[in-house]
């Protein structure tokens, strides 16, 4: 709960006005929102069998198969210092692709919930706030609202590099 | 086929042709007399030339001409193969590519450059040699009246004897008269015997033909021009008939000439000859197949493989007998669609190597140290696109070895060497790798100026303490470079990252080893990664993981007294020999004690080998290997992933990773292959 | 409908032949040299064959008489390819049991005529 409340502090700073329109899926990670550009999800799987990877990062310590593709998966919250619970039945993969160094990867992304696809106006976006945040402020491009939320568009490709 | 395009076939084949031709020429530099050679640079030579002039190549066809003329004459002995004819051949080579992949802009003065300094050699070589094969191109026999006549022809066709055994159908040529005019044929049957002394296949009619038309003498000749010398053929017109009639047979026996028929026998000789039978050249045609569609197909194939596997899985947990036999029909399907398949990707390392030679020699030439190439492994093969891509590197690493490591002649000399350098270009497969070897017999890397070259340029501290092979490291810097004059070669510190860059993009490592005064080494190890292997399933705590079967040597178990006599150092004594062991479950975080009956897997990677003790084997997997993504690239004791019967996920062991850990920290950059 | 056999170690001079003669609704069988083309030649009849005279493995000349030997064959035109001009080589194919040539580089309607004069069916 502490993250949105320094979120909120943060709300009195309105972001330069952009018309942009962007396609986000809502998705639930520990105690907060995070919004995931619709154009990189390539799908939502229920949960699939874990196989660690000694030695790898703590954030994206297991591979899943997706269809016969192997796929790393990446567990966000530990990268953005969020405490999750364990999984429930709500709990989704969410694969997305991104770009390393003009490659295009196929990452799994835990999700505690899945909730909606919705267009927000990044016109209403705030500026990522510099004081007070846990995490490096260059992983989070920026926040919006949604639905009285504070919702963290994060940079995804930082987040997992 | 109807869709292809003869002339890209034409460029395929030139390639290849080019390719064979240039391998021969390089081979006959060494053994001049080797007439296999010479009569395999003049097939290439003469295929190029004739084809070439078919698809449109006519710039190829006329420059090659000469050449092919110049090892006709080196066929016939007429001329000897010295080494100044084969490095003008390999110039004329290098044309012919130029003349084939830009037929047009392609400058000229080369190849008139060339081709002058041929006809140079060629009048050296052949003073008070024989002149004979200047008198082939011999015109065809000239017509007795050019004129044509007023209103018509009498013609008279007397055939030879074995003319229908030759597939000639005279009255068909007869028929072909008629296109030219309306004609009267009479045939003369006198010399045919009675039905039962009839030779069906000897022809003794003869026609004689009254042909109404102004067409001239030579449309006549010319329908009968495959028969021309072996009949005999009156040509009369109406007109004069009595005077040509009398001239006409003098002339169609002329043709057989005396000195053309030993011309023919001659020729006879040398095309009887039997072929040499080690050429593989009966390895029928080839297509073209995108890369995309090889990788398409590859995937194809090793979901195919890994499907099979489950249901293999699922069968021999049922008890369902027939489900049982189709598991088995389908898993022989399934490996032998594999190995086509991969079969269909794998190109030998030859393919390869050969290029080489030619730089070799080329480099040899003009920095003039002497340099035998040996080429080691050939067979080897490899995936068609890691082939590709080491091109560049191996360039670059022989380019070195010749330019820095073998020193000039005299300076062999001094120190008790022999004048002629030698590179040995290797491949072999080592385990679950390929490595590939650039190794010379020079002066060896000079690790002092190394040293201070990088210091020089602030790459490392001055008295900075650092281990031979740290030092050696620098080398792939950007932009490093220690030689003292930058010849046109090499020395200009490109390269050796761009080395570097691109066999670690292929999950490959480069070792360097040398040893002063004796000569330097480069070994790249490669990974199969792109292949499907045999791998040993094998649980480590809850996970289980593949270890490449052609690593593995033996398994062990690893008893309590093994356990006892190691005494916690981790070394295991196999019939004498010390080799440690790894416990997989401490390296890979897995907590709590090691189960009992643990197992030892000996892997091995050329003359090292190390222990990996598992909780238990599973048993043999076909493994289609996953590339990790670059999310992953800090996880170095995998080389991949794949997936298992039950649809899970494991991880395919780095044999030459775990090695190095095995190994310890003092030794953790392998120098096994130190030279 | 003629059957032809081109008998070549070069690929895309097969491929033309092919091109051309299939296309003018001729069955057309290809060999990479002479031995390949003996073997082709075994137990099949050809209305044509057509074959380059310098071949690896064997030559069209040996090919030629080889196929002269067969009672299937024995009157069927046997045409070569050359790029000689060279009597020599035209005679020694004639001796062989050749039934004429064709100069390389020849173009499609040669082919054509080649077919149409020597091929009645």
């Amino acid at each position: 709960m502490s993250q949105i409340h320094t979120l909120s502090q943060a709300s009195g700073a309105v972001a330069a006005a952009s018309d942009a329109r962007l396609r986000v899926l809502m998705i639930g990670l520990g105690s907060e929102i995070l919004a995931i550009e619709t154009s990189l999800v390539r799908e939502i799987i229920d949960p699939v069998a874990l196989t660690p990877v000694p030695g790898a990062r703590q954030f994206i310590t297991s591979l899943i198969n997706v269809r016969g593709n192997v796929i790393p998966l990446a567990d966000l919250s530990l990268r953005l210092a969020l405490r999750r619970s364990p999984d429930t039945v709500d709990t989704r993969f969410v694969v997305i692709e991104i770009d390393i160094d003009g490659d295009p990867v196929r990452v799994g992304i835990v999700a505690d919930k899945v909730y909606e696809v919705t267009e927000v106006a990044m016109s209403q976006s705030l500026p990522t706030p510099r004081i007070g945040a846990q995490w490096n402020p260059d992983l989070v491009r920026s926040i919006v609202k949604w639905k009285d939320e504070f919702v963290i568009v994060p940079e995804l490709e930082l987040l997992l590099t | 086929m109807i869709g292809l395009d003869p002339a890209e076939t034409f460029r395929q084949e030139a390639e290849e042709l080019l390719e064979k031709l240039e391998a021969a020429l390089l081979d006959l530099g060494q053994r001049p007399g080797d007439a296999d050679l010479v009569d395999e640079a003049f097939r290439a030579l003469h295929t190029i030339k004739g084809s070439g002039a078919m698809f449109g190549f006519d710039r190829v066809a006329s420059f090659t001409h000469d050449f092919e003329t110049a090892f006709d004459l080196i066929r016939k002995g007429q001329i000897a193969a010295g080494p100044e004819i084969v490095t003008l051949s390999l110039e004329a080579k290098d044309h012919i590519r130029e003349l084939i992949e830009d037929p047009i802009s392609t400058s000229a003065a080369p190849g008139q450059r060339i081709v002058a300094a041929l006809q140079a050699l060629l009048a050296e070589g052949r003073q008070g040699a024989p002149a004979a094969s200047q008198a082939c191109a011999a015109s065809e026999p000239s017509m007795p009246a050019a004129a044509s006549a007023a209103s018509g022809w009498r013609i008279g066709l007397v055939f030879a004897l074995h003319v229908l055994r030759n597939g000639t159908n005279p009255l068909a040529l007869v028929d072909d008269l008629r296109e030219l005019g309306p004609c009267l044929v009479t045939a003369d049957t006198d010399a045919v015997p009675a039905l039962a002394g009839l030779a069906p296949l000897d022809c003794l009619m003869s026609w004689n033909v009254t042909l109404e038309s102004s067409c001239p003498a030579s449309a006549i000749e010319d329908v009968f021009m495959f028969v021309r010398d072996e009949m005999e053929l009156t040509i009369t017109p109406f007109s004069d008939a009595a005077l040509i009639n009398a001239a006409a047979p003098a002339e169609s026996a002329a043709i057989n000439a005396p000195e053309t028929d030993q011309a023919a026998a001659a020729e006879r000789e040398s095309e009887e000859k039997p072929e040499p039978g080690r050429r593989m050249e009966g390895k029928g045609q080839t297509i073209r197949v995108q890369a995309e569609r090889l990788d398409e197909l590859m995937d194809r194939v090793g979901e195919l493989v890994i499907a099979q596997a489950r249901l293999s899985q699922l069968a021999t947990a049922g008890s369902d007998l027939a489900i049982k036999d189709i598991a088995e029909e389908v898993e022989r399907l399934a490996s032998g669609l594999r190995d086509s398949t991969m079969g269909v990707r794998m190109v030998p390392m030859g393919s390869l190597f050969g290029r080489f030679r030619r730089l070799v020699h080329d480099l040899s030439r003009d920095l003039g140290k002497p340099v035998e190439f040996v080429t080691v492994g050939e067979d080897t093969e490899l995936d068609k696109t890691m082939i590709e891509r080491l091109a560049d590197p191996l360039v670059h690493l022989i380019r070195n070895a010749i330019d820095h490591g073998i020193e000039a002649a005299d300076k062999r000399a001094l120190t008790g060497k022999p004048a002629t350098g030698r590179i040995e270009l290797s491949a072999r497969y080592v385990g679950a790798q390929v490595v590939v070897a650039v190794q010379d017999d020079g002066a060896g890397l000079d690790t002092a100026r190394i040293r201070a070259k990088a210091e020089e340029s602030g790459l490392v501290a001055p008295g900075a303490q650092l281990s031979e092979q740290e030092i050696h490291q620098f080398l792939f810097h950007a932009g490093f470079s220690t030689a003292k004059t930058v010849s046109a070669l090499s020395g200009r510190g490109v390269g050796m990252d761009v080395v570097k860059r691109t066999i670690d993009a292929m999950r490959g490592t480069i070792d360097v080893a040398t040893a002063a005064g004796r000569g330097s080494s480069m070994t790249l190890r490669l990974p199969l990664t792109l292949a499907i292997i045999e791998g040993l399933l094998v649980r480590v705590g809850e996970s289980r993981y593949i270890i490449p079967l052609s690593a593995i040597e033996e398994c062990i178990e690893l008893t309590p007294a093994i356990e006892a006599r190691a005494k916690g150092r981790n070394f295991l004594d196999v019939r004498g020999d010390l080799v440690p062991f790894v416990r997989l479950r401490q390296h890979f975080g897995v907590s709590g004690e090691g189960e009992p009956f643990q197992k030892i897997i000996i892997v091995t990677l050329g003359e090292t080998r190390i222990g990996l003790v598992v909780d238990q084997i599973i048993g043999s997997h076909q493994t289609v290997i996953k590339t990790l993504t670059k999310l992953h690239s800090d996880a170095v004791m995998f080389s991949g992933a794949t997936i298992i019967g039950d649809g899970s996920v494991a991880l395919i062991l780095d044999v030459a990773q775990l090695l190095a850990i095995g190994q310890g920290h003092r030794d953790s950059e392998p120098t096994a292959e130190a030279a | 409908m003629a059957a032809i056999l081109t008998v070549d170690d070069s690929p895309s001079v097969r491929q033309m032949v092919k091109l051309v003669l299939s296309s003018a609704g001729h069955d057309v069988t290809e060999a990479g040299n002479g031995a390949e083309g003996l073997e082709k030649a075994k137990g099949a009849r050809f209305d044509l064959v057509l074959t380059d005279l310098n071949m690896p493995v064997m030559n069209g000349i040996a090919m030629i008489r080889g196929l002269r030997q067969m009672p299937a064959l024995m009157g069927t035109p046997i045409v070569f390819l050359t790029t000689e001009s060279d009597d020599a080589v035209k005679l020694e194919a004639k001796a062989a049991g050749a039934t004429g040539w064709i100069t390389k580089p020849f173009k499609a309607e040669q082919l054509h005529a080649v077919v149409a004069k020597l091929v009645r069916t």
